[in-house]
């Protein structure tokens, strides 16, 4: 029993390689040295670098616009460490949420042959394509207090959501989810099935299976999709304003904050926006290469 | 290859100046225009505090039955918003907005052409559900031990009117959220998920019966004034002239006043 499992670990990562080689192009992340470079058309320059400075040129905007004399004093101000706190603290549940929830939903997704499952899938994809505002809005009118969901909470727990942490939470994890399930079914399906099916017919359970064959060959996909989650959530606005409203230490995550001091104090809220651009930066610098990459 | 290579640059020039030219937007109808005679057609674009929505609309249709070929472009917004927009560049004949803070950032930028006149009142009041199912009754009831309020934040003008009120009667509210709008105070109210919000009495008047609307007297210590103004970028001055007029006179008080906006 132990020897096939042995066995199957090694050949697993010897061929971990071929499943990062094959994943590369979709996680889009620089090329093997060892590789021969094809060559890039030269024709793709010109859009490539327009499309790198249409995202570049706004953050350096809005570094030039920023009072850099007061910049610490107003990054470490009260309100914005009660609000950096916050943020990281829901969105670092909303993502273990998301890998609680996301992750089961995109191996039944990815493996699951069944025609109710088929149907699922344009659903689970639906806040990415919703605006966050009408997410928040119809989370409101099912948790809310007048909403069926929210009225059973109320009669059963005597809970009521909006105004709350939680329903930041909820907020975060309905916008952030897709990136998990999108990421993670992706790599599932990339991975194929051939390695699970000798593993079974070698007789290990589908639990094991599970463990130690499909986990380590998806761990890129997964992490990668949650970085994603968590960045996502992170820059949560829409969903979290309309649903949990926006109070102090509970509800006012770094995006409202940034929203609320945006005309009255502008150097305030520019200095709170470069907070969640360093953020962010260190988030995908940081993290990603070591979770997105596995652990080779 | 390199008339690919042509054809690319090409096309990443012509893109790179449409985008310019659309981040211009209105800006292309600069004022003496040769093609549009100004006064007699045109567009005038008007940017209004959102609690003015229903009843510049309703001017609108007035403004452009009595001057054929004109078409007015309103734009509503937050008055706070608004001013920023005007500050940074965008193309706007005339401003109205919900308090004179916000009409101050303009005229400190030097955009406002003459004096602003304020042209209504408005005052806050206790939006609550349909029957009162609480029992507020005054100002001091929304500090009620287990009541949902919803607030504006400080620095939108409900706000700062609401801080005003809870400065003079010495009282400090306790509300669940602090929302970056007016009108999403009143959602929050109309939907059931507060048990109360502080609103303007125009807001409640535009629900048609969704909320009901409490008076309470120390409203009357924090009451807005509406400022407009014809802005000194206008490319279209005599259409904005005719816009205030319209709004300060009989026609605009008639329906101000019935949208309960108070007069200045």
């Amino acid at each position: 029993m132990t020897t096939w499992l042995a066995r199957w670990s090694a050949t697993i990562r010897s061929h971990r390689s071929l499943a990062g080689a094959r994943g590369a192009p979709r996680t889009a992340d620089g090329g093997d040295p060892h590789v021969v470079g094809v060559g890039l058309p030269v024709v793709l320059w010109a859009p490539a670098v327009l499309g790198f400075a249409l995202v570049a040129l706004p953050v350096v905007g809005l570094v030039l616009r920023a009072d850099l004399v007061r910049l610490p004093e107003l990054m470490t101000s009260e309100e914005a460490l009660t609000a950096l706190k916050l943020s990281l603290f829901t969105a670092a549940v909303s993502t273990l949420l998301t890998a609680l929830l996301g992750g089961p939903l995109a191996a039944v997704l990815a493996r699951s042959r069944s025609a109710a499952v088929r149907l699922a899938r344009p659903v689970v994809l639906l806040p990415l394509v919703l605006p966050p505002v009408v997410g928040g809005l119809a989370l409101l009118y099912t948790l809310g207090r007048t909403g069926p969901g929210g009225r059973l909470l109320e009669l059963w727990f005597g809970v009521t959501v909006p105004f709350t942490t939680a329903a930041v939470v909820l907020a975060q994890t309905f916008v952030s989810m897709p990136f998990l399930v999108v990421s993670l079914e992706g790599a599932l399906r990339t991975a194929g099935e051939r390695y699970e099916r000798v593993a079974a017919t070698l007789g290990a359970a589908p639990a094991t299976v599970f463990r130690r064959v499909t986990l380590p060959l998806v761990l890129p996909g997964l992490g990668s999709g949650l970085v994603l989650a968590f960045a996502r959530s992170l820059g949560e606005f829409g969903a979290t304003v309309a649903f949990a409203g926006s109070l102090e230490g509970t509800t006012r995550t770094l995006p409202l904050l940034v929203y609320q001091q945006r005309e009255v104090d502008t150097d305030g809220a520019i200095a709170l926006s470069l907070v969640l651009v360093v953020v962010a930066v260190v988030v995908v610098a940081v993290a990603r290469p070591r979770v997105a990459e596995g652990a080779q | 290859m390199l008339r690919a290579r042509a054809l690319v640059m090409v096309s990443a020039a012509v893109l790179a100046v449409a985008l310019v030219a659309g981040c211009g937007g209105g800006g292309s109808s600069q004022p003496g225009s040769p093609t549009v005679a100004p006064g007699s057609a045109g567009t005038l674009t008007v940017s209004a505090a959102a609690s003015l929505t229903d009843v510049f609309n309703q001017l609108e249709k007035q403004f452009e039955a009595a001057n054929p070929g004109v078409t007015v472009k309103l734009n509503y917004g937050a008055s706070s918003d608004l001013a920023q927009q005007i500050v940074n560049g965008a193309p706007v004949d005339v401003f109205a907005a919900a308090n004179t803070a916000t009409m101050d950032t303009v005229s400190k930028a030097g955009l406002v052409a003459g004096q602003p006149q304020v042209f209504v009142t408005n005052k806050l009041e206790i939006a609550v559900a349909p029957g009162n199912p609480k029992h507020v009754t005054s100002f001091a009831d929304l500090t009620k031990p287990g009541l949902k309020l919803v607030v504006c934040a400080p620095q939108v003008p409900c706000g700062s009117a609401e801080k005003q009120i809870e400065k003079d009667t010495g009282t400090t509210l306790k509300p669940v959220s602090e929302e970056p709008d007016v009108r999403s105070v009143l959602s929050k109210v109309s939907t059931g998920d507060a048990d109360a919000g502080l609103v303007y009495v125009t807001d409640v008047k535009s629900t048609a019966g969704k909320v009901t609307g409490i008076d309470f007297p120390q409203a009357d210590q924090a009451i807005n004034d509406y400022p407009i103004a014809v802005l000194k970028n206008a490319s279209k001055p005599d259409l904005a002239a005719k816009w205030v007029e319209l709004v300060r006179g009989p026609d605009g008080h008639q329906v101000l006043q019935a949208a309960g906006f108070g007069t200045p």
